[in-house]
């Protein structure tokens, strides 16, 4: 692990670009030439209804949760994934569950209902409940479930990005074959630990897939405004790391992206950066006014370029009758009234609980 | 013209090393430049360059000579007339030796005098171990017994640690569990918490802990944190180590001493011990320990000795303080390198009729509040000896406690002896002003038994 990096295996013949890299094998844009050679991931009618399923899921949990917020029930940050559904779901759909690992920032409801974490107990943690996923004392942007490795949840913009090559080191310490899988914004982008972690990552060729959701705004800084690079695949270039430009709101692509990478970290030639490109519709979090941007420009985004309706139009096209749509969108329905229901019922932490987990062990 | 050559100091703490091997011998002809011996201290093995030109006349002190103290002579050289540079030549007498025989760490013999600690067996064999050896072997063992632990930071490995704690671990253990970083505490500490969220037990070396401000985000926000806000789901046993406040003349920015600043924070256990006996088993049982643990080493102790029991698994109880030296008259609560201090205030003390105990925190957090409300009861006068600035200090806790729960028990004022109040400086008589000392201790405790 400390080793010094070894010169990279010699890629594919299929690859190219070593010009970029300056030679030694290194193949900077190969797995972007990749997935130019094909772009979408070929879904079964099954699978692609279970994308829509679990994208709308997540839309309609989103909308509830921005429902209980305004009548009060939520309180303190709350950072809504609406627009960004296809990149959660169709990166952990290429997982190996049980085995890789996830760990994100604090927009991190998303990435939990993908997957499969139970809506009721998240959205539980939203209202502060007991029966919520941290026992209510994380919130909205501190939820974990070791159980299907997610690791959160974190505040501090671009912590989850050592934490992660922390876990993907664990992966490799224990030669388990898993990956880590570290998502973080654009924003995130930014920060100095990003490219600290880059540089172990890359030198000790660690597990980790980088995930870079380009939601445009951090905050409400474009990223024009805050970026000399603002094309974030690139930004591993001098680190040796590959990169990926995906459009993240297409499911299907995002999945075949997510393939590519993976093929790639599980053969041992060290991380993968991945740049999807999204669009958060609502406000930075709840009390966002969004005065940094149009409502036209927002609205475009919406119509032209919605994963979900996209998911949509190419299920209808393949034929699948609109009535089994709708039925999925009712059951979804029912599902995110349910949890807000348990969310809203359920009592309040015991006040005992404000003094246990502080320590694991007694001294 | 003689000149004498004489034992160099190589590092800002080294008071003595080992002359290693003489690369000349008498009679040689040396110039400016040439490496004249290999001199090995407490942290590596240096070259000795000669500065100035001539004849090796005598090799004072043979090769392999252990406990050289930094100045004396360790050989003579017939000066051509043409010395490079007549500095530290000749003339200026036997130079400031460092205090006469051995510079005995402070308060050593006074160490074991009581344990409180119940797991000491009965006429254990004691190994005397300088504290780095100490802290070196709870690692190596702790490594052996669990495959999940391993030690990550700057210069671990291959360089044998920065100040050699981790020496011979790379050779054991080898680099996949022995890892040189780069320098960049942000990312190496983050990552540490990472792989401990991920089931593995890292154990992250800071050179210093000035370093680990860079990385005190992953510390308090990542580590301590987890386990609380994940309603006791998620773990994070790292223990994050290195030496902590003043060295010795290197200024402020490497003289800090962190423990408040951590001890302040819930979801922490904050460990700063002072003997070699503590250090080994405390540090086993940082590492052992399912919670995130900051373990706190002082440079200045790392090359002193003291016994350590020699049983086949040294662990202490973290949470406990220990009283180091039983006394009627007034308590000195004490940690790190202060420990050291208190002792050899409560040895002037005694010479005055005034009875000190000493109790060693080592633990600060959780800190152990019984333990001093029992001296104090044992006493009624306390004072705190603290090696760090006075506000929002280790001591200004230790007084609450004492006004909270001890208020009944006082026939004084608590005081408190503290570092001075400001950066601290690098001139030497500037620097002794600013740091804690035995007279200040022995000044403060006469003061609360009104002589």
């Amino acid at each position: 692990m400390a080793k010094p990096a070894r010169p990279r295996k010699k890629a594919p013949t299929a690859e190219t670009g070593e010009s970029e890299a300056g030679g030694s094998g290194f193949a900077l844009r190969s797995l972007q030439d990749n997935l130019a050679s094909n772009r979408r991931y070929e879904a079964s009618d099954e699978e692609l209804l279970h994308f829509y399923e679990q994208m709308l899921l997540i839309r309609r949990f989103e909308e509830k949760a921005g429902q209980l917020y305004g009548l009060g029930l939520i309180g303190g940050f709350c950072h809504l994934y609406i627009g960004q559904e296809a990149v959660a779901v169709g990166l952990q759909s290429a997982l190996r569950a049980g085995l890789d690992s996830v760990i994100t920032g604090y927009r991190d409801h998303g990435h939990m209902l993908a997957y499969g974490i139970d809506p009721r107990v998240i959205m539980a943690e939203l209202t502060g409940r007991q029966a919520g996923i941290s026992k209510g004392k994380g919130g909205s942007m501190h939820m974990f479930s070791t159980e299907h490795a997610f690791y959160g949840g974190h505040g501090i913009v671009g912590a989850q990005v050592p934490l992660g090559a922390g876990l993907a080191f664990a992966h490799k310490y224990r030669g388990d074959g898993g990956v880590c899988l570290s998502y973080f914004g654009d924003g995130a982008s930014n920060q100095g630990q990003v490219y600290e972690t880059f540089n172990m990552a890359s030198l000790w060729q660690l597990p980790i897939i980088f995930v870079i959701e380009n939601n445009q705004y951090a905050m409400g800084t474009a990223v024009k405004r805050s970026s000399a690079e603002t094309h974030f695949h690139r930004r591993g270039t001098a680190f040796r790391i590959p990169g990926l430009d995906v459009n993240g709101m297409d499911v299907l692509e995002v999945r075949r992206a997510a393939e590519i990478a993976l093929e790639h970290v599980r053969g041992g030639n060290g991380p993968v950066l991945m740049e999807l490109n999204t669009y958060r519709y609502r406000g930075h979090s709840m009390s966002d006014p969004a005065k940094y941007r149009s409502r036209e420009e927002v609205q475009e985004v919406r119509e032209k370029r919605d994963p979900i309706e996209a998911a949509r139009h190419d299920l209808l096209e393949r034929g699948i009758d609109e009535a089994r749509l709708k039925e999925i969108d009712k059951a979804i329905r029912a599902r995110v009234a349910e949890a807000a229901d348990f969310a809203e019922t359920s009592p309040e932490p015991d006040p005992a609980e404000l003094y246990t987990d502080v320590l694991v062990s007694a001294y | 013209m003689a000149i004498e050559l004489k034992m160099p100091a190589l590092s800002p703490t080294m008071e003595e090393g080992t002359l290693a091997k003489w690369l000349v011998k008498e009679g040689d002809e040396v110039r400016s430049g040439d490496i004249l011996a290999e001199i090995e201290t407490d942290k590596a093995t240096m070259e000795f360059e000669a500065v100035d030109e001539g004849t090796i006349t005598s090799l004072v002190i043979p090769a392999g000579t252990e406990g050289v103290k930094v100045g004396a002579v360790i050989a003579t050289l017939d000066g051509d007339g043409a010395a490079a540079s007549p500095a530290p030549a000749a003339r200026v007498e036997p130079a400031p030796q460092p205090a006469p025989a051995t510079p005995a760490p402070r308060g050593e013999d006074a160490a074991p005098v009581l344990r409180s600690d119940p797991s000491v067996p009965e006429g254990a064999a004691m190994a005397v171990l300088t504290v780095r050896e100490a802290l070196r072997d709870a690692m190596a063992e702790e490594m052996r017994s669990d495959s999940r632990v391993f030690v990550m930071g700057e210069e671990v490995a291959e360089y044998q640690g920065a100040y050699k704690v981790t020496q011979g671990l790379l050779e054991e253990f080898g680099p996949q569990r022995v890892i040189d970083t780069p320098i960049t505490e942000y990312g190496f500490a983050g990552l540490g918490t990472g792989a401990a969220m991920g089931g593995l037990r890292p154990i992250v070396e800071f050179m210093t802990f000035n370093f680990a401000m860079q990385a005190i985000d992953h510390i308090v926000n990542s580590a301590a944190k987890t386990n609380y806000m994940s309603g006791g789901q998620m773990r994070c046993p790292v223990v994050f180590r290195g030496p902590n406040g003043a060295a010795a003349r290197v200024g402020a920015q490497h003289s800090q001493n962190y423990a408040p600043w951590y001890a302040s924070v819930p979801g922490l256990v904050v460990i700063a011990p002072y003997d070699s006996a503590d250090a080994k088993g405390l540090l086993k049982a940082a590492i052992r320990s399912e919670d995130p643990v900051v373990f706190l080493e002082n440079e200045l102790v790392y090359g002193r000795s003291f016994p350590v029991p020699d049983i086949a698994d040294w662990v202490l109880p973290i949470g406990k303080a220990r009283v180091v030296r039983q006394g009627a008259d007034v308590t000195i609560v004490s940690y790190s390198i202060g420990v050291g201090m208190a002792l050899e205030a409560a040895e002037t003390l005694a010479g005055e009729g005034i009875d000190a105990e000493v109790l060693d925190l080592r633990t600060l957090r959780p800190l152990d509040r019984a333990a001093v409300l029992e001296s104090l009861a044992r006493t009624n006068r306390l004072i705190v000896a603290e090696e760090a600035w006075p506000q929002c200090s280790i001591a200004s806790e230790v007084i609450a406690i004492c006004m909270e729960d001890g208020f009944d028990l006082l026939d004084a004022p608590v005081l408190r002896v503290c570092d001075a109040d400001v950066p601290l400086p690098y001139a030497a008589n500037l620097e002794k002003l600013a740091l804690l000392n035995p007279a200040r201790i022995v000044e403060a405790a006469r003061k609360v038994c009104y002589r």
